[in-house]
C-alpha cells in the first residue's frame, strides 16, 4: 500500500530522495510530463485542454527529524532537532541514522537513577544522546557522520476504526492523496508538486510556484486535530473522522474566500463530510505560494492528524477517502477560463 | 480639513475592513478617486490599484485598507463565539470592546473569570453577541467570520480619534494627494494595499506586478510624547515624519532626501523617524525583484493598534501636501 510505503521510508528537509523516488516510480505512467527542480521539489505535469487553468497541487514530502550533531568519546550522538520538534516526545524512541539506516534509541537515565526533582522534568534535546551501540568514537564514527539524517522509526499500523498510526503522516498523507489524484483525466492541466523543506519554513513551494506560475493553487495537507480527554472544545482544531478540513486562516496565509467556498459547497452537495479548521496557528505551503509573483489565489485542505509531529500519528481512513473523492470533484468540475487572470 | 474631506475620513475610519476582507473600504475608495484615476483595477490578491498615467518613472505609493480584527474559531452551545486574532491585538485591549461582524452583528469581547488579571490571553475570552444558543449564533455568525472594533470617529481640537486610523488616514492622504498632483512627470501607482496587518503580504504581490522605480509608503507610526512613554522621538502635532528605519527596512538614502529636500522648499514641518521595531508596506516594496529604492511618509499616531488611535488634523494635512509634492518632483533614481 503506497500510505504504508510513504511512511515508513524516511525524507527529511533537504534529504526528501526516497520519498522522491516512491512517488516519481508511481506516477511515471500517468503524467505527460515529471522533472525535479534545482531545490528538489519533484513536479509532474498532466496537460489538460486548451483554455482550461493551470492549477498547481501541493503536498510536502519532507518530514520532521533530527540530525547528528556531534559524537561523544564514548560513542554517543548528540543531536539537533530539524523542523518543529518537542522535545518531551523523544526519550525512548527509536530512530534509525544516515542513508545505512544504522538503528539506534534515544537514552536517558533510568527512573532508578533519578533524584526526586529530576523525575519532575521533562529532559530538554541537549540533556539527550542517541546509542547505537558503539563502544567508542572511532567506532561510532564508522557507521554516522555529522550532519547526518536520523529519523523516527514507526510501522504503519491499521486499527480501531478504519484508524492508521504511522510517523510523518505530515505529509505523506498529502502526498498519496495527490498521487492518487494524479491517476484521473481532468480538462484543467495539473501542475503536481511534491514539495520539499517545508516543514524549516515553506522552501520549496515558494520556488516552485515561482516557476510554474500557476492560475490557483491547492495545498493537500496533514494538519493537528486535537479532539481528546481534557482539550476544550475549542481548542481542538480539527475532529477525526469529520472528513478534511478546510483553511480559512492561519499564520501564513488568508486563504482564497473564492476557492475555499467553491470546495465546501462541493462536499456538501456530495454528502461528503467537510469541516473547517477551527484554529488560526500553524502555516502550510500555501503560504508561500500565494504570495508568489502578483499573488496566487490559494486553498488548503487538510487530513486531521492526532498526535502530530510525534512518531505515532493517526488518522482516519474515512477523512483520507472524503478528501481525494472531494479533490476529484473538484479538479473535474473546473470550467473553461476559470480563474482567467484580470 | 473641510467638511467633505472630513466625512470622507469618517466614512473610512468606521468602516468594516479586517486583513482579508477589504471589500467595503475598497468600494468607498474606488468611488471617490474614479474620476481622478486614469485606471483602476483589481488584482488578484484584492489589492486596488489606480494609476495615473506620466511619461517618466514609475511610482508605487501604498496605504493599506485592512485594520486589525478577531476571527470566530469556535461556537460554544451557549451561542459564545471563542475567537483568534487577525494581525496585531492585545488581550487587554480587546476586553469589553464592542466588534462588529460584515453582516452588522456587534458583540462584546469578554473574559472567563480569571484570578490574576495578567492571565489574560486570548484563548480565555469570547465575544458574546446575545444568543442563547449554538443556532442562534450560527445564524448570524460562523465559524471563520471576521469582525473587527466598533468605534466612531471624534476630534478634540487638532486631534482626530478613531479606531483604524491605522491605516485610513494612509488611505486618506493617498486619496487626497491622488487628487491634488498636478504635472507629474511621473507614472503613479496608488495602491490600497491588503493583508498589511498579517504580514505585509498584498503589497509584496502588488510591487512584483508593477515592478516600480520607487516607492513610498503612507502609514502610521507610533510617538514617545504620552506620560513615561517608550522614549521616541516622534510628536503628534509636529508635522510627517519622515522615516529612517523600522524593522521591516532602512530607508533609501535617495528617497529620504528627496521627501526632506520637498519639505524644506514647501515650507512643510516634518519630523524624522526612527523606530525600533513593525514595519511597513515598504518592507516589502524595497525587496520586491531587483530592489526597488523606498520610503515611507508617516503619520504620527498615539494608541496604536487600540480602538481608540489618535491623530492630529494639522499633521495629516501637511502629509498630504508632503506626498503630493514628493510626487511631482522629477526622480533622478
Amino acid at each position: 500500500m503506497l500510505l504504508k510505503r510513504l511512511t515508513e521510508a524516511s525524507g527529511l528537509p533537504g534529504n526528501e530522495k526516497e520519498i522522491r523516488d516512491i512517488i516519481k516510480d508511481e506516477i511515471t505512467d500517468y503524467v505527460d510530463e515529471i522533472k525535479v527542480d534545482r531545490l528538489g521539489n519533484l513536479i509532474a505535469i498532466k496537460k489538460g485542454k486548451e483554455g482550461y487553468p493551470r492549477v498547481m497541487l501541493a503536498a510536502h514530502m519532507d518530514e520532521i527529524g533530527l540530525m547528528v550533531k556531534s559524537i561523544d568519546e564514548g560513542g554517543f550522538i548528540k543531536f539537533v532537532p530539524v523542523g518543529g520538534i518537542d522535545d518531551r516526545i523523544l526519550v525512548s524512541k527509536v530512530v534509525q541514522i544516515g542513508n545505512n539506516k544504522i538503528p539506534g534509541v534515544i537514552g536517558a537515565k533510568a527512573i532508578h537513577l533519578q533524584e526526586p526533582d529530576e523525575r519532575e522534568k521533562a529532559l530538554k534535546h541537549k540533556q539527550l544522546y542517541i546509542d547505537i551501540g558503539a563502544k567508542s568514537k572511532a567506532e561510532a564514527e564508522k557507521l554516522v557522520s555529522k550532519g547526518d539524517y536520523i529519523s523516527f522509526v514507526s510501522d504503519y499500523v491499521e486499527f480501531g476504526n478504519n484508524l492508521v498510526k504511522a510517523k510523518a503522516l505530515d505529509d505523506r498523507v498529502g502526498c498519496s492523496i495527490l498521487v492518487e489524484l494524479l491517476k484521473e483525466a481532468y480538462d484543467a492541466t495539473i501542475c503536481a508538486v511534491f514539495s520539499v523543506q517545508e516543514e524549516i519554513g515553506l522552501r520549496g513551494a515558494r520556488v516552485a510556484a515561482y516557476g510554474i506560475n500557476p492560475d490557483f493553487a491547492l495545498v493537500l495537507e496533514g494538519t493537528v486535530c486535537s479532539d481528546v480527554s481534557n482539550v476544550d472544545e475549542a481548542q481542538h482544531g480539527t475532529r477525526l473522522g469529520h472528513g478534511p478540513a478546510l483553511s480559512i486562516m492561519d499564520m501564513a496565509s488568508l486563504f482564497d474566500k473564492g476557492l475555499t467556498k467553491r470546495i465546501h459547497q462541493i462536499a456538501v452537495d456530495n454528502n461528503i463530510n467537510i469541516q473547517f479548521r477551527q484554529i488560526a496557528t500553524g502555516g502550510n505551503d500555501a503560504g508561500s505560494i500565494h504570495l508568489t509573483r502578483e499573488g496566487i489565489p490559494s486553498a488548503a485542505l487538510s487530513i486531521p492528524c492526532r498526535y502530530i509531529h510525534s512518531p505515532a500519528s493517526i488518522m482516519s481512513k474515512d477523512d483520507y477517502d472524503g478528501c481525494r473523492k472531494l479533490m476529484q470533484l473538484f479538479l473535474k468540475s473546473i470550467e473553461k477560463e476559470a480563474y482567467a487572470r484580470g | 480639513m473641510d467638511n467633505g474631506q472630513l466625512s470622507l475620513l469618517k466614512k473610512l475610519v468606521e468602516s468594516y475592513g479586517p486583513s482579508g476582507s477589504e471589500e467595503k473600504i475598497r468600494d468607498i475608495i474606488m468611488d471617490e478617486i474614479k474620476d481622478y484615476a486614469d485606471e483602476m483595477k483589481i488584482d488578484r490578491m484584492g489589492n486596488l490599484i489606480a494609476i495615473k498615467k506620466g511619461p517618466g518613472k514609475r511610482i508605487m505609493i501604498a496605504a493599506h485598507m485592512d485594520e486589525i480584527g478577531v476571527i470566530a474559531t469556535s461556537i460554544d452551545d451557549n451561542g459564545f463565539i471563542r475567537f483568534s486574532n487577525v494581525g496585531g491585538v492585545s488581550p487587554f485591549t480587546a476586553l469589553y470592546q464592542r466588534v462588529i461582524f460584515s453582516d452588522g452583528t456587534i458583540g462584546v469581547v469578554s473574559m472567563e473569570h480569571l484570578d490574576e488579571m495578567k492571565d489574560l490571553k486570548l484563548n480565555k475570552m469570547f465575544i458574546d453577541i446575545g444568543t442563547k444558543s449554538k443556532e442562534e449564533t450560527l445564524k448570524k455568525i460562523d465559524i471563520g467570520d471576521v469582525g473587527c472594533f466598533y468605534n466612531t470617529l471624534t476630534q478634540d481640537g487638532d486631534r482626530l480619534v478613531a479606531k483604524a486610523m491605522d491605516d485610513r488616514i494612509g488611505c486618506f492622504i493617498a486619496i487626497e494627494a491622488l487628487k491634488a498632483v498636478k504635472d507629474s512627470p511621473n507614472e503613479l501607482y496608488f495602491v490600497f494595499t491588503v493583508q498589511e496587518e498579517v504580514g505585509i503580504r498584498g503589497a509584496k504581490t502588488a510591487a512584483y506586478g508593477i515592478d516600480p522605480d520607487m516607492g513610498i509608503a503612507v502609514d502610521v507610526t507610533l510617538t514617545g510624547d504620552t506620560p513615561k512613554a517608550r522614549t521616541m522621538d516622534v510628536k503628534i502635532g509636529d508635522g510627517p515624519a519622515i522615516k529612517i528605519r523600522d524593522n521591516s527596512m532602512l530607508t533609501h538614502p535617495a528617497v529620504k532626501n528627496l521627501m526632506i529636500d520637498t519639505a524644506k522648499a514647501n515650507n512643510i514641518p516634518y519630523q524624522l523617524e526612527v523606530l525600533e521595531f513593525g514595519g511597513t508596506d515598504s518592507g516589502a516594496i524595497h525587496l520586491t525583484r531587483s530592489g526597488v529604492p523606498s520610503g515611507v511618509i508617516s503619520i504620527p499616531c498615539r494608541y496604536v493598534h487600540s480602538p481608540s488611535e489618535m491623530v492630529s488634523e494639522k499633521d495629516v494635512e501637511h502629509s498630504i501636501i508632503l506626498l503630493t509634492k514628493t510626487l511631482e518632483q522629477d526622480i533622478q533614481f
